[in-house]
């Protein structure tokens, strides 16, 4: 495993993606109607350690699937940077270079259902990057490959005969993380990976990918809407809005010094399971158009402490007790930071 | 919640049971399941997909999807028994007396007809209201499941709403006719968490405005948390536990509501592992003999492999496990590892 050199072993820096959804010339030029461009993913900076699990929050539409596909090169960025283990991935380079960084980061999707292919066994499909990426050319050794990936996933190896629709949403979501194994990735971009599934079973997923990190010092990136899962895996977490990162912190700091006023919206909607009585406040407003976000700070619309400042500049990213905020309210003090606990009752 | 005994509960299902006939033999989808409830109540129904309790809140609406029938109990409303009623009377109740909403916004609206429209046709087949007092009607229930420009939102159509807002006129379209029940299947569940806070407030509030009852079914602890009087917990077509949503979620009765509640990751209680519950439940072809739980349960005895416990008196609530009987679960068992 070569040293990273530096500290970060995956730095996206400025990254930007956007999306035109402009209707097709002809309709534009007899109707007068402008192009139209959905800025998906609009600058983000992010650092991530090798062994950590970094994970992505927000609201449908913020942009943070578009992220995790910019990240393992599904999309090509509008601009920025991704750089991996020091390696630029917009850099030229031949394919076989191309193919050995490829083969270090791997992706689980979100539905199980539809990012298996029907048609093939499970062991073809656990086999397919191992055969992509030449990694084993003797068949026993293949087979001995695939076997001992089941087992890491807690299927068996006889499962390989079988199709995916033969077994249960947890089950596909098993297979899928074995594949994503079996080019032995160092990085891993988990998206939404428990969505879809019961919460027994996603318990029992979480679980697995916790161990396997353990076992092969996986990095994770990982993708989530649900506040409570985010907060058992990470280790930092990044709050995403309308396209940008509007806080970044350390788990334990996000949730109970959150400073972002998005951050705490995000905080005070998540069910209260313990029951302590305390309110869920329901929060005014919706998420804008990506289309048109709106100028300076995008959330200023929904924000209970935006001003005129906020209405028109952008706000910088603030180094803040180990992350950054983005936020005026915060720079200029106008906003103490929320301290709150979340008291575990037995 | 608190009723008093002797009054007849609002809606009361007894022994229920949903099968489907196919060609491999029958399967019970929904088996033996008694509950009832009261006037103004919000009974919540979890439960992990396939558990029976979406098919449960579709036979008391009547809309079981054929093959799919009711093949035994009963279900009253107000006293008064409907789930042997033709389609033509069901379709007078559903609506007038019970209400529906549905987990996806965009599938109960029709795409063709502006919202306005689709409140008056409700309205007045429910009530015998002029065109104008049905549109003022449809005017304050907009305004009232709180609809932003409700005066111009009447004429547009689902499409020019956002999923929230959508419930939110979903949530109108059920209130229409005044029901005295709702039953809303996974309401939030296609919503994001900021709106989901926003319906489940709304529906609280307009619950106890109205004294409609409610039963929610959804697979969200949480949801059920914040707004149930009473939960029922489903496993593989039987209620395992029904209780005061309190000591449900904090001091669960039956293994398996302890081992779903400790799955659920939780702020405050950063472990390092979540209690897992090994294996998935049974498919309805395989159901085991004995309680549908015991290959999964860490606790089970040998009269856990042979007898199927009904629901029995545990503690505030009622759990179906032979924990709570005097009896036992008989000779204890060493879990076998299950590979899931």
């Amino acid at each position: 495993m070569p040293d990273g050199g530096g500290a970060q072993f995956v730095r996206l820096a400025g990254l930007k993606r956007y999306f035109d959804v402009s209707a097709p010339w002809l309709v534009r030029k007899i109707e007068g109607r402008p192009r139209q461009i959905v800025q998906a993913v609009d600058g983000i900076d992010i650092e991530i350690a090798r062994g950590e699990t970094f994970s992505l929050v927000g609201e449908s539409g913020c942009g943070k699937s578009t992220v995790a596909r910019l990240v393992v090169g599904l999309y090509p960025p509008t601009a920025g940077t991704i750089e991996f283990d020091g390696n630029d991935m917009a850099g030229r380079r031949s394919r076989s270079d191309m193919a050995a960084l490829r083969r270090r980061m791997q992706m689980i999707f979100q539905d199980p259902y539809a990012s298996l292919n029907p048609r093939w066994r499970v062991f073809d499909i656990v086999a397919e990057p191992i055969r992509a990426f030449g990694l084993s050319t003797d068949k026993a050794d293949l087979q001995k490959r695939v076997e001992d990936l089941l087992r890491q996933v807690k299927l068996t190896p006889a499962d390989g005969r079988k199709f995916p629709h033969e077994f249960s949403g947890g089950q596909r979501q098993r297979v899928s993380i074995a594949r994503a194994l079996a080019s032995q990735p160092e990085f891993l971009v988990c998206d939404e990976p428990t969505s879809a599934l019961d919460v027994s079973v996603q318990a029992q997923i979480l679980n697995l990918m916790v161990d396997l990190q353990r076992r092969f010092g996986l990095t994770y990136l990982f993708i989530s809407h649900n506040l409570a899962v985010v907060y058992h895996i990470s280790t930092r977490v990044g709050v995403m809005y309308l396209g940008r990162l509007v806080e970044v912190a350390p788990t334990e700091t996000l949730f109970t010094r959150p400073k972002h006023p998005y951050t705490r919206m995000l905080l005070d909607t998540i069910p209260d399971l313990d029951m302590t009585g305390r309110q869920r406040s329901p929060v005014a407003g919706e998420v804008p158009s990506p289309l048109n976000p709106p100028f300076g700070c995008t959330f200023h619309p929904r924000c209970p402490f935006a001003n005129d400042r906020c209405k028109t500049e952008r706000p910088k990213a603030l180094s803040i007790e180990g992350g950054t905020v983005s936020c005026h309210a915060i720079e200029e003090g106008r906003l103490a930071v929320d301290e709150r606990s979340y008291t575990a009752n037995s | 919640m608190a009723v008093a005994s002797n009054n007849p509960p609002l809606l009361d299902v007894r022994n229920l049971r949903v099968e489907f006939p196919t060609r491999r033999g029958t399967l019970v989808a929904v088996d033996d399941v008694s509950f009832d409830i009261a006037p103004g109540e919000v009974l919540g129904v979890v439960g992990e997909s396939g558990a029976g309790k979406s098919l449960t809140g579709n036979a008391i609406i009547g809309l079981l999807e054929p093959p799919g029938r009711i093949a035994g109990g009963e279900i009253r409303l107000e006293g008064r028994r409907i789930d042997n009623l033709p389609y033509e009377e069901m379709r007078k109740i559903r609506g007038a007396r019970i209400g529906a909403i549905f987990q996806d916004p965009l599938t109960s609206l029709n795409p063709l007809y502006s919202v306005g429209r689709q409140l008056v046709e409700t309205i007045r087949t429910h009530l015998p209201v002029s065109m104008p007092e049905a549109r003022t009607r449809a005017l304050d229930l907009l305004k009232e499941v709180g609809i932003p420009g409700a005066e111009s939102r009447l004429d547009h159509y689902p499409h020019q709403f956002s999923g929230g807002m959508r419930q939110r006129v979903v949530i109108a379209l059920a209130l229409c006719a005044g029901p005295r029940l709702i039953v809303a299947d996974e309401p939030t569940t296609a919503l994001d968490v900021s709106i989901q806070a926003q319906i489940i407030a709304l529906l609280k509030r307009l619950c106890r405005e109205h004294g409609t009852a409610v039963m929610l079914v959804t697979h969200d602890m949480g949801v059920i948390a914040e707004t149930a009087d009473r939960v029922a917990v489903m496993y593989a077509g039987r209620i395992a536990e029904i209780g005061p949503v309190r000591d449900v979620v904090k001091n669960a009765k039956h293994p398996y509501t302890k081992g779903l509640m400790g799955s659920i990751p939780n702020l405050g209680v950063r472990t390092e592992r979540l209690t897992q519950i090994d294996g998935a439940m049974p498919r309805l072809t395989e159901i085991p003999a004995g309680c549908a739980f015991n290959p999964r349960c860490a606790g089970r005895g040998s009269r856990c492999l042979s007898e199927r416990p009904d629901l029995m008196p545990a503690g505030t609530g009622r759990a179906a496990c032979w924990l709570h009987d005097r009896g036992g679960v008989g000779r204890p068992l060493a879990k076998e590892t299950i590979d899931a």
